[in-house]
Parts: C-alpha cells; structure tokens; sequence
C-alpha cells in the first residue's frame, strides 16, 4: 500500500522531478508568556536546481498549509420544531484542525486542476471537503462542512491567503503564517509544495510547536497534574480577597 | 492592556475583565444574589470556552459572596441556623440536579432542557415578584400599609407541618420539611442550570418563609458560598477548567462592586427592591426565551471537544 502510495507520487510528480526544495522555519518553537496576543512565524523556501532540470516555460508556485492539532468537533444546526428553535442535526469532525492555514503564490484555482486539488488536498476547500475529513452523508454533510468553514474562519482560524506566499527571486519564497491568539497551544505541521505547469515538483514537512512557558506553564500543568490542591488554592484565594474586602471596607 | 489566561487559552483585556466582576459583583451584592446567571453569558461572548467560564466565574461568586457573608455577620443580618438546613439540602438537591445533567446529556437534548429551565424558571419567578410589588406599590398610593410580616399567630399552613424548629434571627417558627424540600429544588435547578440559586432563595424567603428583607440577603449569600465553593472545587478536580488568573481578575473586580452593591441595597426601599429585582429576573428570562423563538442568524454552531497534540 505504502508502496503503491509512493509509486503514484512519483508519477504525479513526472519524469522532470529534478528540482529540490529546501525550507526553512524563523522559528520551531514558539513561546506563549502572559502578554502573548498571537504571533506571525516566516517561512523561507529555496528551490534547488541542477544541470538537468529542464527549463520551466512558466514560473514556480508555492502552496503552504499549516495545520494546528486536531480537535473533536460537533457542528450542530438549528431547526425550528413548532415556535422554538432547536438543535437537530449534528455532523461530527473527528479529527478537524484547531488551526488551518493555506498559503499561496497565487489563486489555487489557476495552479492547477480540480482533480489535483481534490486527491492532493490541496487548498481549505479539498482538505474540508475530503471525504476522510467527516463522514459523507450522500451531500448531506455539505452545508455542516461549510458552516465549520465559515465559523472557523470567523475566528481566524480557518486561512486562506491567494497572496500570502511572495517570490523574492524566481527560486526563493518566502511566506508568513498568522497565528491569532485564540490559536491553542501544540504541534503544528506546515507542508510546502511546490508547483509548475499544475504538478506538484516536490514538498517539504516541517513542524512548529507552540507551547506555554513560565508562569502559563506552571498553571497548566498545576490545573492538570495537583487539580485537587489547584482547586482548593484558587477558593483559598477566593475567600481571603472576599474577606479582605470586607476588612478594607469596613465601617459600620 | 491583554494578559493570557493560562487555561482558557487566549488573551483578554484587564480593564473590561476587571470592569465586568465590578458590574455583576454590584449586583450580586445589591440583591443577594451570585450573579452567576449574568457572568457566564457574557465571559462566554468574549469567546472564552463555556467549561472554562462556568467554572471560573463560580470563583469570582465565592469571593463576593463571602464578603457579604461577612458584612451581613457583623450586623447580624444572617441567620446561620437557617442557612445550615438551606446548605444540608441544597447539597443532595445538587447531587440529584448532577445525575439529571447526565441523563438530560445521554438523551442529546441537554441544551433544550437548560434554555427553557431558564425560561420557566426565570419568567415565573420574575413575574410572581413583579406583580407583588406592583400591587405593594398600588396599596401604598392608597394609603393602606404594607404587610409583609406575619402578625403574631398568623402562618401558612405549611410551615405548621411537625418537626418544627424556632429560627430567632428571621422571626420564624416552621416545619423543616418545607424548608429543606424548597432546598433540596434549589440545588437540583442549580446543579442543572450551573448557577448557586439565590435568585429563587431571595423571593422564596421573601414571600413563602416570611423572612425579614435584612436577613434575607445574608442568608442567602450565605447558602451561595457553600454550594459554590464545594461546585468550584468539583469543576478544577472533574473538568479542570478553572483559570486561576481569570479568577482572580473577576474576584478583584467582583468584591470591591459587591461592597458598594450591599452598601446601595441598604439605602434601597423595601419594595423597590424587590421590583428591582423581579425586572432583572424578567429581562433574563425574556432573554433566553428570544433566544429560542427568534430566527438564528447563523443556525450552525460548532462545540469543540478535548484538543489532541
């Protein structure tokens, strides 16, 4: 199967695989401290070339996605029942991303062929509306597929930038991944493909990882690991600012 | 100026953290009440998760009411007999409410139940209230006066039930039984609606016990710190999602807004404040009845379940 897999890459990918890409992260690890309100983390890409790659009639592309960790999702609908309105349909994402980003040189649609994009995943609308992205209900997970898009991408967190990658010269690029603050913390995957005449020449995975430090840390792991001594300490707190309160104040 | 919350995951703004425990903490402090019902509406617009901003807020409810227990303490307006059979039956109310949750959550319609609990609950109580004080208000301009104290000898029928026990601080001599089956319901209804009850315990010792206004909100606050310390305790150890530094951001907001919340209630009429209150009851119900009537914008939610690294 493995095999199989690595069988049709390489005919996808065709005989003129002869460029190399080579990327580069500004940062692999990303620290969160107490005034953290999101952050940006630059990609740098480099397109290697030999004596026998052939010349390319039109120019490179670049697509960048980034994904976030995954997450249980329900989305759920509203349906009016009588005078109220109330939840009645509900799709399940398994395994959708916290965080998704897509970037690219240009407009996915004219980089390459729908079929392309659907089997490769290639941009936020083939990778929502993969099959193995939530089970198919013959059309009717399409409009719970879209409402995860639009609610996603509402908070910034579903991306997708038809500028957001630039060529500084025709064989390096360079792209910058937003990460909003509601982003959570975990490993993040950013896949690199490189594009020309609608086949994909070669991709990269590289991973960054977005994590508490400090004091942030130090709660995390208090709440997880003592939640017992955790909950008892913030009612602590809770009474002596309560009884503090009543002593500053007192008058009567 | 932002801070991260290490557990909610995301940064908020001090000032309207700080601003919002000062608001609802006035309020709190004003009628009695924890004003859990009105924070974690609004923490949950802000876009903080719900599990979070439930758990939270009942830290912020710990410390306002406590300095309320407190104030009402040293002026003897509490009557901690009366708060004890309160707290002793609001605990297996609660464990009952706590069962039902579950049930309510296999059965796939827990959202249901909570919105139109909130809507009975809120519009019933709210309206009972209201229309006590409209009709006060209407006996006063008629220069009759207002009786809400029992005269000597005068009782409901209920409260003469056995097994009865003299509470000096709230002028009572009543059957446990309905006091202890009135607290067993306010910790069903607040287990299920997560929110400490003192809504319904303010009117139902105003109006059913007969207790004198004065001790009523210290009782009350006093009910509302025991459920609640025991709920907060339960939510850091079963969900851990108490944000220590959201807390103690509403906790500084909410004290210092409920002293001046309790220092206005004394200052307030009687009956203005009880229709105060029924109109703030009214206005919450009417809420979450619009919510289920009206036409949703956007039909579609998403609930994000645990994050997998």
């Amino acid at each position: 199967m493995r095999a199989l897999a690595c069988l049709m890459f390489f005919l996808a990918v065709g005989p003129a695989a002869a460029e190399t890409l080579i990327t580069s992260l500004s940062n692999s690890r990303v620290l969160i401290n107490s005034n953290y309100t999101g952050t940006s983390i630059a990609i740098f890409g480099a397109i290697g070339r030999d004596a026998q790659t052939v010349a390319r009639a039109t120019g490179y592309d670049a697509v960048v996605t980034v994904r976030g960790p995954s997450q249980y999702v329900v989305v759920r609908e509203k349906e009016k029942l009588g005078p109220v309105w109330i939840n009645q349909e509900q799709q399940k994402f398994p395994v959708a991303p916290a965080y998704l980003s897509v970037l690219t040189s240009r407009p996915i649609e004219e980089m390459t062929s729908d079929q392309l994009r659907q089997r490769q995943k290639v941009g936020l609308r083939a990778i929502i509306g993969a099959p193995d992205f939530t089970n198919t209900r013959e059309g009717a997970d399409r409009p719970f597929r879209d409402a995860l898009y639009r609610l996603k991408a509402q908070e910034g967190l579903y991306v997708e930038d038809p500028r957001g990658v630039t060529f500084l010269t025709p064989d390096i690029f360079r792209a910058g991944i937003p990460l909003p603050a509601t982003a959570p913390p975990g490993n993040y995957d950013v896949e690199v493909m490189l594009f020309a005449d609608t086949v994909i020449l070669a991709r990269t995975i590289t991973h960054f990882e977005l994590v508490k430090s400090g004091f942030e840390q130090q709660v995390g792991e208090m709440a997880r690991d003592w939640s017992a001594f955790y909950g008892l300490a913030t009612a602590a707190i809770a009474i002596f600012f309560g009884w503090i309160a009543s002593v500053t104040f007192r008058r009567d | 100026m932002q801070i991260y919350l290490p557990i909610a995951e995301m940064p908020v703004s001090v000032l309207l953290i700080l601003g919002m425990g000062a608001a609802v903490g006035f309020i709190s402090g004003l009628f009695g009440i924890g004003g859990g019902f009105l924070m974690t509406p609004l923490l949950i617009f802000l876009g903080i998760p719900p599990a979070v901003a439930v758990a939270t807020q009942s830290a912020q409810i710990v410390a306002s009411s406590m300095t309320s227990v407190l104030g009402a303490l040293r002026r003897g307006a509490l009557d901690l007999k009366l708060g004890g059979f309160l707290v002793a039956g609001g605990f297996v109310g609660s464990a009952l409410g706590v069962w039902f949750f579950a049930a309510a959550r296999r059965a796939g319609q827990l959202d249901l139940v909570i919105v139109i609990s909130y809507v009975t609950l809120f519009t019933v109580v709210g309206s009972l209230m209201m229309k006590e004080s409209i009709r006060e208000f209407l006996t006063k301009r008629k220069g009759g006066s207002v009786r809400l104290r029992r005269r000597a000898g005068e009782h409901a029928p209920y409260l003469g039930l056995p097994a009865r026990v003299r509470f000096y601080r709230s002028k009572l001599y009543a059957s446990v039984i309905p006091i202890v089956g009135f607290a067993l319901f306010v910790g069903f209804a607040g287990a299920l609606l997560g929110i400490g009850g003192g809504f319904i315990v303010v009117p139902a010792l105003l109006y059913i016990f007969r207790v004198p206004t004065t001790v009523v909100v210290g009782t009350s606050q006093f009910q509302i710190v025991c459920t609640t310390l025991v709920a907060l305790i339960l939510h850091a150890v079963a969900n851990q999602a108490v944000d220590i530094v959201l807390a103690i951001l509403l906790i500084v907001g909410g004290v210092f807004g409920a002293q001046f919340g309790a220092r206005a209630g004394r200052n307030l009429r009687a009956e203005l404040f009880r229709f105060l209150l029924a109109i703030l009851l009214l206005a919450v119900g009417l809420r979450f009845a619009m919510e289920l009537v009206v036409t949703p914008a956007e039909p579609f939610s998403i609930t994000v379940g645990e994050t997998r690294t």
